[in-house]
């Protein structure tokens, strides 16, 4: 894992005593809300419906025990003893006080973490696939340049007063798991036809009230020159993105309407510039550097071990419960004998993404003895185990059971995205969670689940889809009509590298119809695909008609 | 046709230092239920509340004063909206959170803490 140099812990100590003062000064009247307020979102620092929620930029999603058991702490001290995994790789707690919270920072920083930039029209956390480094299918781990996007756009000088945010995602691997089409910038780390590795650099995705997927604006980019070329992207939007309407103010807006190839050029001669200026600023990043930065994501020292453990097999034959989650939650590792484990933090009409401050402490000491010592956070708000040996695959899965962790149902039905919506998020226009635990509990015999296989269903409580519904294989988002909630439902939609922006399927639904008309839907799938064909790809054959047939029947009835 | 009945409102904001939601009571005061806020039904008088509340927010106190509609249940006042309604209670998922533990726990509206 990357360590803080001295440059990483001035600042953020800095920050902390920054933001103390702050606040010391707002509490005394000395600022004003509106001059305190880009302060505290500059810290990660919110006012939501019930009270302040602090966001905490997990980078890339990577974890150290030390660091999960902090959070934990944290929870404890100054929270309600649980935190909210987001679709950003972050944590959020949910009732920090402001008094409190330059003391939270200052804990944060004891571990090597901050909320710096999780908010405002800035640089936000740089996600990756949460299988970095030990996913079967990568090229190679690509949180060395994760990490090198962090540094370079931490209170970068040039990049803190955007348009609007910024997000940025990276990842190495044939499956796309860190939905990078649905970015700012995505970065897919691909071999060129000479076999030389490098960025092919999508830019312009997005969800909110205008879903875009990226384009690819560089085929192929040398890994040396990413940083003088994503300049010359923020540059470029930083100058032509729109400041007079928040609505149209993303990168995906401002190259939409310049049109793919025009902006293409724009980045391109931005980027030339770059290049002609030369100096003591090389376009280049230095190789000394990312080399440094590399050495903290060395693999590990692997044991030597075949790649089925006799025992294990005993043991998941033995019980047919444990098996089950083996098979959903247990991925391929790129080294024989090892496991990926990921831990679902959607129980069974549990609020997804929560995980309890004893949760956490039973994760951090399960990875102290199974996994390193580190924990990767995912987009889709489950946690994983990147270093887990298949003999000590029966032990982790105990440990998990005895802290209500073993839900076996990692890319099924049950394993929901959904925000906070309107039980917590200030802009939300309807719940989300409730939905998300009523259709889990309609789903939730273990027999159907296996029986529908994958299917991603994201709720997001507004236009804004923090809970990716745009993305869902059946997205669901809430919205208010005439004071009342409502839901709309689409379908096909896909973050995965085949992906694809979900079609509204029809009128909306009341909160208590949803659960019923998801499960119409599903069993139209299951009645219509062929063998072996996913949700996703039934739809795709089929269109929407025979699933809007259904809802609307049944709506009817 | 039904009688229409006067636009009854409260004030409502959250607190600077913990961000917690609050009333504003008949006396100025700031109180964490809304069984305890001064209810206003003219504009005159919405507009003299809301002035108190902007008072507030200049004093530091709370954040973000605002009027919100509510309705006469069993005489009591509750939001009409259901994003207001659910900052009256806490999250609905959470019933162990918020201000219907408190309640729960016996710090019911009426004599709640003041400030």
């Amino acid at each position: 894992m990357y360590r803080y140099d001295e440059f990483d812990h001035a600042f953020v100590k800095e920050r902390v005593a920054q933001f103390r003062d702050q606040t010391n000064r707002r509490v005394a009247g000395e600022l004003t809300e509106d001059e305190f307020r880009p302060l505290r979102l500059m810290n990660g620092l919110y006012l939501q419906l019930h009270a302040y929620m602090l966001r905490i930029a997990v980078p890339y999603g990577t974890l150290s025990s030390k660091q999960m058991r902090q959070l934990a702490m944290i929870g404890d001290k100054w929270d309600r003893s649980y935190g909210h995994f987001t679709t950003r790789q972050n944590l959020q707690f949910n009732w920090p006080k402001l008094e409190d919270t330059p003391d939270i920072l200052q804990a944060l920083a004891d571990v090597e973490m901050h909320a710096i930039q999780t908010s405002g029209n800035c640089i936000r956390n740089v996600t990756a696939d949460h299988w970095a480094g030990v996913a079967a299918d990568e090229l190679e781990d690509p949180r060395p340049w994760a990490e090198l996007l962090r540094q370079w756009s931490s209170l970068h000088p040039e990049f803190c007063f955007l348009p609007r945010k910024f997000k940025i995602a990276v990842t190495a691997a044939a499956a796309d798991r860190a939905a990078v089409a649905f970015h700012d910038i995505g970065l897919k780390i691909i071999k060129n036809d000479k076999g030389e590795v490098g960025f092919q650099v999508l830019v312009g995705g997005g969800m909110g009230r205008t879903p875009m997927i990226a384009k690819v604006c560089r085929e192929w980019l040398p890994k040396g020159e990413l940083l003088g070329y994503i300049e010359a992207v923020m540059r470029v939007y930083n100058l032509y993105g729109r400041r007079d309407n928040k609505y149209k103010a993303r990168i995906k807006i401002l190259l939409h309407e310049e049109g793919d190839e025009t902006f293409r050029k724009m980045v391109d001669e931005e980027y030339q510039k770059i290049k002609a200026a030369g100096g003591s600023v090389s376009h280049l990043v230095p190789e000394a550097e990312i080399a440094r930065i590399e050495t903290y994501f060395a693999p590990p020292k692997y044991d030597l071990l075949p790649d089925t453990d006799p025992q294990l097999a005993q043991h998941l034959k033995a019980n047919a419960k444990m098996a089950r989650w083996y098979e959903v939650n247990c991925a391929t590792h790129k080294q024989q004998g090892y496991s990926i484990v990921n831990i679902s933090l959607k129980p069974e009409g549990g609020i997804p993404g929560d995980a309890t401050s004893e949760q956490m402490r039973a994760v951090a000491d399960i990875a102290d003895t199974f996994s390193l010592s580190e924990i990767r956070v995912s987009h889709a708000q489950n946690l994983v185990l990147p270093y887990v040996r298949k003999q000590d695959v029966v032990a982790v899965y105990h440990a998990l059971e005895k802290a209500g962790l073993a839900s076996a149902n990692l890319g099924l039905v049950t394993d929901i995205i959904a925000c906070p919506g309107l039980d917590y998020c200030a802009l939300a226009t309807a719940r989300s969670i409730p939905i998300a635990q009523e259709i889990s509990k309609r789903f939730e015999a273990p027999a159907r689940q296996q029986e529908i296989g994958d299917l991603a269903i994201k709720i997001s409580g507004c236009i804004n889809a923090c809970g990716h519904h745009h993305a869902g294989n059946i997205g669901i988002l809430g919205l208010d009509k005439q004071g009342k909630e409502f839901y709309q439902i689409t379908l096909g939609g896909s973050a995965d590298e085949t992906a694809s922006i979900g079609q509204i399927v029809g009128p909306g639904f009341s909160a208590e119809e949803v659960p019923a008309a998801i499960e119409k839907i599903v069993d139209t799938y299951i009645g219509l695909r062929n063998k072996g064909e996913t949700f996703l790809g039934t739809y795709r054959r089929l269109g929407p008609a025979p699933f809007k047939e259904a809802v609307y029947a049944q709506a009817a009835e | 046709m039904a009688e229409k009945r006067p636009l009854r409102q409260v004030l409502t904001a959250n607190l600077l230092k913990d961000g917690l939601v609050v009333f504003m009571t008949d006396g100025a005061a700031w109180s964490p239920w809304i069984e305890d806020a001064a209810i206003v039904t003219g504009k005159d008088s919405a507009l003299e509340l809301e002035g108190k509340g902007n008072i507030a927010a200049k004093a530091n106190v709370v954040v973000g004063p605002y009027l919100i509609d509510v309705l006469d249940v069993n005489g009591r006042p509750r939001a009409t909206l259901i994003r207001e309604h659910i900052r009256t209670l806490g999250p609905t998922v959470r019933t162990d959170l918020g201000k219907q533990a408190e309640r729960a726990a016996g710090g019911s509206g009426q004599g709640g803490a003041f400030i």
